[in-house]
């Protein structure tokens, strides 16, 4: 038996992956079932499953917190065998690195003969990345998780699952909207069939929508455009998660070995290279940059390359300057004290700052963030939404309640199930505290507190019958009770109504009044944060609880 | 030096003229075709699909059936017997729709959705009867993935033989309703083409009203902006009744949501009735039980005489044929 080609099973394991990917973050959906009625809900499948795999997640939340959180210590499955191998990590697992490995394959005008081969020469720029890795990581010991912002599944999750696969599914839904109404039968039962087909794989159970979504897609559109360019510009230059492979592969025992007898400086090795390395003759190897791909053996016409342990050549390690050095770490020390030191971290906080439930207090929360978003994509009532600056800069991507879009549901616990780094602490249904009388429960989470605009309230500005948040309110007794008062309409006519009133001893904030108030662009009640549980200090009441 | 120009013969010159007088007129034409159809957008015009599901009245039979006993299944069965049993409602062929309360993310013993045993049960007797098709479904206020689940309706609806539609978008169709005050509302078009309608509300407390009861539970068949309709919930609910005019109706009251409706959430809300009310005439089944157990008159209550002017049914239930039955 002939064993296939290593480039054919790298190739092979980046398709895996890919979809494994895919499928899990596909999966980050209640779906709902009809054929099990548990009353505690959870998702079937580890949908965070790749966070727990990914060291540098693991290395900035054992920074941030000095713990690990829940699995993530299976992220040294990937990095011991790092320091052993190199970065094969990137070069066969990762999906990201695979979707800019596919876009670098394709020949473009500014990518191509000499063209092509001089990108492909190691660059100097190709250290951004551990500048950036040192700042992140430096920042993450003083207390924040802002290295998400580029970690590669952070990005992914965040841009594929809060921008690209929302518009593919207004797009799939569109086109099958346009075909089922077809005036021919025919077409109609073959976009019927395609319906089911596309809704059991792809389709959302309902349109979501986020807010920046347009941005985190035109972003990572960017970062996959630049490949036409640059091959895999973003493994090479930016990602900090191939950094800190690349630092721990520099005791990899595993490494290229160019046989300079049977080179003839024909530079095919560059065509396909994924890192920008140099395996070519004449250099010395940079063994960090490499991602193990194979191309260059598989190209090498005159079998001048191969891998090989111990492979007794010298090899260029990590080679970074000392004021860059020092400049990623004076960043690093830089960040969290100047974006704390704002009046929107401390003193004045934005009111509509609603975490979400189960969610640590906001120095803790912060650290542990990773911005990847999986909690948005779970979310079943699209309610959390990436922060713009509600969070400041430093919270930019984390995130937000937002009521008017959606409320927080009574007894749904899945975005602490997903959560990959204990931002949003694990917590269960009896936990919450929302199906039992809130002011008797032990602690029930609360996200903050709902208020009323009487200027813009029915009864109460407009002698009107309503009560619709009193009827949405789901804690029992409800948070808004009612009072009948005699109005006078514009007509004269004396008239009862019966006006909402909140109580704050059951109020947990869940925003369903908000998100039902029928008063549809400003809501007349609203949920700001204060009195949220996680928080000390942002209070309004001395006792919240009765009895 | 040579000349940039180049030698073009007649006949050439010709075929290019007119190639582009072609182009042109097409061109010409396009837009003399499309400035013709130029209208201002106006929304697809409405349908009327006012349709009553209603069979014609028994004198021999009672009107309303308030059976009490242990098993909800058992209490459904012997509430359509008395009523003339299934197949005086179902006939053989028929599409049938189920409308349970399946608004709110609640389990059964939360009371705020119908019990799922006597959905099962009059979804197995639609099927005995030879239903072609029990459908189940309800446009839930929370989401509706958990509602279906967490109500318990889901599973035990499709071990009945139902199908369960949990509604999307593009399911709802612009209606006329023709209502007093309710005229075009989107609807969930399963409701337009069902032969027959099967009302199973839960009987719940809720402040505006007082109770939520057999019509109360038409706000699940409308998609769009529902919550507007509470500003004038007496004729909404009349419009929404005289619009459906369902074939039979059965009254939860197995739980009963006393208080803190129609969410309830807390099991100190919840009473145990075990008794249901089925009938022919939903104004009296709506009277019977908020009289019954709110201790609500019909005074109290200004959709049932709207109602009962508009010849939905009456809203003296003492009138009322009745079968009172414990098992």
């Amino acid at each position: 038996m002939r064993f296939p080609k290593p480039t054919k099973l790298r190739t092979l394991s980046q398709i895996v992956f890919f979809f494994l990917f895919l499928f899990l973050l596909l999966r980050t959906e209640f779906r709902g079932s009809l054929t099990a009625s548990a009353s505690e809900i959870r998702l079937p499948y580890p949908v965070s499953l790749f966070f727990q795999f990914d060291p540098l997640v693991a290395i900035s939340n054992a920074l941030s917190s000095h713990a690990l959180y829940r699995g993530l210590l299976w992220s040294m499955v990937v990095l011991i065998p790092t320091m052993f191998l190199g970065r094969f990590f990137c070069g066969w697992i990762c999906p990201l690195g695979s979707i800019h490995h596919f876009f670098s394959s394709f020949i473009s005008e500014r990518k191509r003969g000499k063209q092509l081969i001089d990108s492909n020469r190691y660059k100097r720029w190709q250290t951004t990345k551990y500048y950036l890795l040192i700042a992140s990581l430096v920042a993450a010991v003083f207390g924040t998780g802002i290295v998400g912002w580029l970690d590669p599944f952070s990005l992914l999750v965040r841009s594929v699952g809060l921008s690209i696969l929302p518009a593919t599914n207004h797009a799939l839904r569109a086109s099958l909207g346009v075909l089922e109404h077809s005036r021919y039968p025919f077409v109609q039962t073959v976009s019927g069939a395609l319906h089911f087909i596309l809704g059991a794989l792809l389709l959302s159970f309902k349109q979501p929508h986020f807010r920046l979504g347009i941005w985190l897609g035109l972003i990572f559109v960017f970062l996959v455009a630049l490949n036409f360019r640059i091959t895999r510009f973003w493994c090479r230059a930016l990602c900090p998660l191939g950094a800190l492979l690349g630092i721990v592969s520099r005791w990899s025992v595993l490494g290229l070995v160019k046989n300079p007898e049977h080179c003839n400086d024909c530079n095919r090795c560059l065509l396909r290279c994924q890192g920008g390395d140099d395996p070519i003759g004449g250099v010395p190897w940079h063994q960090p940059e490499c991602h193990l791909c194979l191309n260059c053996v598989d190209e090498c016409p005159e079998h001048g390359l191969r891998f090989q342990f111990f492979p007794g050549q010298k090899a260029v390690g990590v080679n970074l300057q000392r004021r860059k050095v020092l400049t990623g770490l004076a960043a690093g020390v830089a960040v969290v004290p100047l974006a704390r030191s704002t009046s929107g971290f401390a003193t004045e906080r934005h009111e509509r700052l609603l975490r979400p439930p189960g969610a640590l207090d906001e120095e803790y929360f912060l650290a542990r963030c990773i911005r990847c978003g999986e909690c948005m994509k779970v979310c079943p009532n699209n309610a959390l939404h990436p922060a713009f600056s509600e969070a400041g800069i430093e919270g930019l991507w984390t995130p937000v309640l937002v009521p008017r879009i959606g409320y927080c549901e009574t007894s749904c616990v899945l975005c602490s199930q997903v959560c990959p780094t204990g931002a949003i602490w694990e917590i269960t249904e009896r936990e919450k505290g929302w199906s039992v009388d809130v002011a008797r429960a032990d602690k029930p989470i609360r996200l903050g507190t709902a208020f009323y605009d009487r200027g813009r309230c029915l009864p109460w500005a407009m002698a009107t019958e309503c009560i619709v948040c009193e009827e949405w309110c789901p804690t029992s007794p409800k948070a808004i009770y009612l009072q009948p008062v005699e109005m006078i309409d514009a007509t004269g006519n004396s008239k009862q109504v019966k006006q909402p009133y909140l109580d704050p001893s059951h109020c947990v904030g869940c925003g369903a009044c908000e998100y039902a108030c029928p008063v549809q662009d400003r809501p007349a009640v609203y949920v700001t944060s204060v009195g949220e549980s996680r928080s000390r200090t942002n209070q309004i009441l001395l006792n919240r609880r009765k009895g | 030096m040579q000349s940039d120009s180049i030698h073009l013969s007649r006949r050439d010159a010709l075929v290019k003229l007119l190639r582009v007088a072609g182009a042109g007129a097409g061109a010409a034409g396009l837009g003399l075709w499309l400035s013709k159809h130029s209208w201002r957008p106006e929304p697809a015009l409405a349908m009327a699909a006012k349709r009553g599901h209603t069979i014609a009245t028994d004198p021999k039979l009672p009107e309303m059936a308030v059976i009490t006993g242990d098993d909800p299944a058992q209490l459904t069965r012997q509430a359509i017997e008395e009523l003339g049993g299934i197949r005086r409602f179902i006939a053989r062929g028929d599409i049938v729709l189920v409308k349970p309360n399946i608004g709110w993310d609640r389990t059964p013993e939360q009371a705020a959705n119908t019990n799922p045993d006597v959905v099962a049960e009059v979804i197995r007797q639609c099927s005995n009867a030879g239903a072609k098709r029990v459908i189940v479904t309800d446009v839930s206020c929370n989401d509706p993935r958990r509602c279906f689940q967490r109500s318990g309706i889901a599973e035990a609806a499709r071990l009945a033989g139902a199908e369960v539609v949990l509604p999307d978008p593009a399911m709802f169709k612009d209606v006329d309703l023709q209502g007093e005050i309710l005229r075009v509302w989107p609807v969930l078009d399963l409701f337009l083409n069902a032969d027959k309608i099967i009302n199973v509300p839960i009987a719940k407390h809720h402040s505006l009203t007082g109770t939520t009861l057999g019509m109360k539970n038409w706000y699940g068949m409308l998609g769009g902006p529902r919550h507007l309709l509470h500003q004038r919930i007496h004729e909404s609910l009349v419009d929404l009744a005289d619009f459906v005019r369902p074939t039979l109706t059965i009254v939860d009251c197995y739980r009963i949501l006393a208080r803190n409706g129609p969410t309830g959430g807390n099991l100190q809300d919840v009473i145990l009735k075990k008794t249901l009310v089925a009938g022919t005439d939903p104004v009296a089944l709506d009277a019977y039980v908020a009289k019954a157990y709110w201790n609500l008159e019909v005074s109290s209550l200004p959709y049932l005489k709207m109602a009962a002017n508009r010849g939905l049914g009456t809203y003296e239930f003492e009138k009322v044929r009745t079968q009172i039955k414990t098992l």
